[in-house]
């Protein structure tokens, strides 16, 4: 309190670490050099996945309407853009877009979560959990989803750990072989339940972050934080469970 | 009331600590927490050892200077602070566990003691108006709309005690920075300095070692003051706006 008086009286403290020459902090160093912005950053590129996610989604969907169909989607998100943009030039700037997104929303995760356990270097003897075990799963949970983002392009997109045969271009066949193999259907369901879990805490966090967030819109936010993460688990799993029921074959 | 009590007992800053456990008899359910630490203390000293060391001045919830961790929760089982909680609360023959504030920005000081100025240099760096105000000014001759004063009021409630840190499982110290920054920053009075304030106290909370807020919720939890978690969305919005216009 004393502090507080002598504030009063004293000039405020320069801060010489976020000024630009004009002596106003540039943007980007603020942001970065924050953990409010740090967030900011988390939650913009975690809603641009979440974005992409939706549209993958509904895209997968479609394979209940035949190989055709599903190919056909397929071949058009490499014509989409045209005749603007040349083949697969849309499909490598969403690529480009969403490997900037995965990068930044990692590289944040890392050095926050660095922070965040050295910030307690002696831990309690008497633990109590009081958070839901979707908040509590974020870190692990974001690791789990890396590791299966690296596996799934490398077994639907570039087919080096394919089972049996990839054929490019026939992604319907693809993916009922992925999804005949009990390993395939086994990491596959792991990551979805993960990612609902993050998600779910996730989509919430990032509307607080974001500023979004108040006492009157927090019932709004939770429930649509569920019901993305219901739907997009949901809508994900739909598709091994359909191949392992023989629905589509 | 016959209780156990395992304590944390550390006899410097430097040097190690340990749980010890206490038998303690002859307490009664109408005391605070503080006046059953008082009672082991007495028989400490009796006995011829050091007292428990820790942390207390008004004893009537609204200084801040008390408070440990009870069972794993900040300020024990119930909303309140650990002067005003009362041994009604714990039932004969249960073992409670006692515990200094954790996180490396509040260095114990000696068992239960722990070193809070982290949360004076963040005050200190922007926590006031910086405008001489003189004596108390003509209550209407700044107009504050109804819901604003409501909000600064909420915010206004913190004591500063360090809960929302202990309890958070990151020792984010989010919602007691937020609490100051919206407290004042809502009002006319703290209008001028509205962009520095949120982005110097928030720097000071970085560099003071905090860990960031991963919206758990346990901060709110804990709070003896009922600052809500909406608070810390309220900060950000304040500092990504300041960020935004690129404050001085």
């Amino acid at each position: 309190m004393l502090l507080m008086a002598l504030a009063t009286r004293t000039d405020r403290k320069q801060r010489t670490d976020r000024k630009r020459a004009d002596g106003r902090p540039s943007a980007v160093r603020t942001l970065w050099g924050s953990t409010i912005g740090k967030k900011a950053v988390m939650a913009v590129s975690g809603l641009i996945m979440l974005g992409y996610l939706v549209a993958h989604m509904f895209g997968n969907l479609k394979i209940f309407f035949g190989a055709a169909e599903f190919n056909g989607y397929a071949h058009w998100l490499r014509t989409m853009g045209e005749p603007i943009l040349h083949y697969e030039w849309a499909l490598w700037i969403v690529r480009l877009v969403l490997v900037a997104a995965v990068v930044l929303h990692a590289v944040c995760a890392y050095q926050l979560s660095r922070r965040d356990l050295a910030a307690r270097p002696t831990g309690y003897a008497h633990r109590r959990r009081r958070a839901s075990y979707a908040t509590r799963t974020m870190r692990w949970g974001g690791i789990i989803l890396a590791l299966f983002i690296v596996w799934h392009i490398l077994d639907l997109t570039t087919g080096t750990v394919h089972s049996g045969g990839f054929q490019p271009g026939h992604p319907y066949q693809n993916v009922i072989d992925t999804f005949s193999t009990w390993y395939g259907n086994t990491v596959y369901l792991v990551a979805m339940l993960a990612l609902g879990l993050h998600v779910q805490h996730g989509f919430w966090s990032a509307a607080q972050t974001l500023g979004v967030g108040s006492a009157t819109r927090e019932r709004m936010l939770k429930a649509t934080a569920n019901a993305l993460a219901l739907v997009l688990t949901a809508g994900f799993v739909a598709v091994p469970v359909a191949v392992m029921t023989g629905v589509v074959s | 009331m016959r209780l156990t009590l395992r304590v944390w007992r550390q006899p410097g800053a430097d040097a190690p600590g340990a749980m010890v456990t206490y038998p303690l008899d002859g307490i009664s359910e109408d005391m605070s927490f503080l006046e059953m630490l008082d009672t082991l203390n007495e028989e400490l000293i009796l006995k011829g050892d050091e007292p428990v060391a820790f942390d207390h001045d008004c004893r009537e919830g609204i200084c801040g200077a008390c408070g440990v961790v009870i069972n794993g929760d900040a300020h024990g089982p119930e909303r309140t602070t650990t002067c005003q909680l009362h041994m009604r609360h714990f039932a004969d023959g249960d073992t409670i566990d006692v515990e200094p504030w954790r996180a490396g920005a509040f260095p114990v000081v000696r068992d239960l003691v722990v070193d809070r100025s982290a949360f004076d240099r963040i005050i200190g760096s922007g926590g006031y108006i910086t405008a001489p105000t003189g004596a108390a000014p003509e209550a209407h001759a700044t107009p504050v709309p109804k819901p604003d004063a409501d909000f600064a009021f909420e915010h206004a409630e913190c004591i500063g005690c360090g809960a929302c840190v202990a309890a958070c499982p990151n020792g984010s110290a989010m919602l007691f920075t937020s609490a100051k920054v919206n407290h004042l920053n809502v009002l006319p009075q703290g209008a001028p300095e509205r962009e520095t304030r949120v982005l110097d106290m928030v720097a000071t909370m970085d560099e003071e070692g905090f860990g960031g807020c991963t919206l758990a919720g346990e901060c709110a939890t804990a709070c003896p003051k009922g600052i809500p978690l909406p608070s810390i969305a309220a900060m950000n919005k304040e500092w990504l706006r300041a960020a935004r216009r690129g404050a001085r």
